[in-house]
């Protein structure tokens, strides 16, 4: 709830984002301390709203948009997803994996 | 009773008809255990995001099944035994997915992993 203003461009609750986001939020972030003064868009939640896609395990074309070229899971500071989604999508993620949908790592 | 998604990715030498009587197998076990298969998807030879036992391609076979705890149980136990099934991991829903003809086609995924990417972490509940 308080991560909501993460969306609205809070810089405070930035970093808090990322690391509910995954474990790998900090070192994403790197180039996002210098870009202070920019107009920041209000960005929504793509997994909220009226026909919002299902976070899904199997849906390999829906999930493969949160990972990043290397495979790894992409930072919701980035995508937007709110907090519990993304840990729902985490967890579609990491079962896409098991079942070789999606890559654990690509080289 | 309880509704759950099943599914399995099995060897890729084994023939599509092969395939069909594993199915129709699991789905004796899953009735045997007072439970029912409601749904049996077949999504054909795709290629696999990594190796798994020295396959780069594997069968996938989902089954909707609503049944007791205890057949999946069985049924766990039984793919254990399976040396043609790769993996299978069944999860718990509150109700089917209506439109999953999603992974129907054949995508061409990078199969550009590492040789030995044997996850060995157990997703199945």
């Amino acid at each position: 709830m308080s991560y909501g203003g993460n969306r609205e461009g809070g810089r405070g609750g930035d970093r808090e984002g990322g690391r509910g986001g995954d474990r790998e939020g900090g070192r994403g972030g790197d180039r996002d301390g210098a870009r202070r003064p920019f107009f920041r868009r209000k960005k929504t939640d793509p997994f909220s709203g009226a026909n919002a896609p299902k976070i899904d395990y199997k849906d390999v074309k829906l999930l493969q948009r949160y990972i990043s070229e290397r495979g790894k899971i992409v930072p919701s500071r980035i995508t937007a997803v709110s907090n519990k989604n993304q840990r729902a999508l985490a967890n579609a993620i990491k079962r896409a994996r098991f079942m070789a949908l999606l890559p654990y790592v690509v080289k | 009773m309880a509704l759950y998604e099943h599914l399995l990715i099995a060897r890729q030498d084994i023939s599509a008809q092969a395939v069909d009587a594993l199915a129709t197998h699991l789905k004796t076990i899953v009735e045997g255990e007072g439970g029912k298969v409601e749904k049996q998807e077949y999504w054909g030879l795709r290629g696999l995001a990594y190796r798994i036992k020295k396959n780069r391609k594997g069968h996938y076979v989902l089954l909707n099944i609503n049944a007791p705890s205890g057949a999946v149980i069985e049924l766990e136990r039984q793919l254990k035994i399976n040396e043609d099934v790769l993996r299978y991991i069944t999860v718990k829903v509150d109700q089917f997915d209506v439109s999953s003809n999603k992974n129907r086609r054949d995508d061409a995924e990078t199969p550009r992993a590492k040789p030995e990417g044997e996850a060995t972490e157990e997703v199945a509940q």
